[in-house]
């Protein structure tokens, strides 16, 4: 039986950049930064949440080609992955507030649905974010 | 793919953001092409290169999106969503309606149910082709 989540996968095209917005903006933590010689093995987390890790993973040889690569950095930039990213908050007009204060690029104002009010931001390198907060 | 191609496709997706938070409103190409950091000739050509299609079509595409969304959401009459997603005529709503989705606005709500999934997905999925028109254009040659 299956029970949680554990780790995924979303392409970041600099891992510094990306650590600067996860972390630096968005508030998660790093939960392991470590260089293993083929790749920089680079994951976070929600704060108070280490058991969901989320790699941050640069597209590159030797995981694929270099032409794969640019296909893939491609396709990030437009925005057109399947690296898209939903995280809950309690409070979305105030967390909206306060990332929008820090210079996050919004897509969506917070918006009532009917799962509840949700907003919509974009990473620095094209990957899609929502944040939700429950109904 | 040039690190300065990866930038005009970043700067093309901020400017694709910006028509889908502001469907409803005209399309503004000179807006669009500061958002974009390009003039206004070049920001059409460099968003059909990267998205495949013209901005109009891309807005059409989206208020038809929202406007499939609302008549299965919610009981607004065709009119208001007709205003309510940036159409200025009944008409031209329903014309684009059919030629985009194949059936009228009326008979696309009686046809199916609200689906409940998260809205950018709904935004992304349940929004038609882009080959819109081509099979009337091709019959028409």
């Amino acid at each position: 039986m299956l029970k949680t989540t554990r780790l995924h996968s979303l392409f970041v095209l600099d891992q510094d950049q990306a650590l600067e917005f996860y972390v630096g903006k968005l508030g998660l933590e790093v939960h392991t930064d470590q260089d293993l010689g083929f790749m920089r093995w680079l994951t976070i987390n929600v704060p108070g949440d280490p058991g969901r890790e989320i790699l941050l993973e640069k597209p590159g040889p030797p995981s694929m080609d270099d032409g794969t690569a640019e296909t893939a950095r491609e396709l990030v930039t437009k925005g057109a992955t399947a690296g898209w990213i939903g995280f809950s908050t309690d409070d979305a007009r105030t967390t909206y507030d306060e990332l929008l204060a820090k210079g996050v690029e919004m897509t969506q104002e917070p918006t009532e649905q009917s799962y509840g009010i949700d907003f919509g931001l974009r990473d620095p390198f094209g990957n899609a974010v929502r944040i939700l907060q429950p109904a | 793919m040039s690190r300065a191609a990866e930038e005009s496709n970043r700067r093309m997706l901020r400017a694709r953001d910006a028509m889908d938070r502001g469907y409803a409103q005209p399309l503004n190409v000179a807006s669009l092409a500061r958002i974009a950091h390009t003039s206004e000739a070049h920001f059409i050509r460099t968003f059909k290169a990267t998205f495949a299609e013209t901005p109009h079509r891309y807005l059409q595409r989206r208020r038809v999106e929202r406007a499939m969304f609302l008549l299965r959401q919610t009981d607004r009459s065709v009119t208001e969503i007709s205003l309510d997603v940036g159409f200025f005529s009944l008409g031209t709503f329903s014309r684009t309606f059919r030629e985009i989705v194949g059936e009228s606005p009326s008979d696309f709500r009686r046809s199916g149910k609200p689906v409940a999934v998260p809205t950018c997905f709904a935004m992304s999925w349940s929004r038609p082709g882009s080959n819109f028109g081509e099979a009337r254009r091709a019959g028409a040659a």
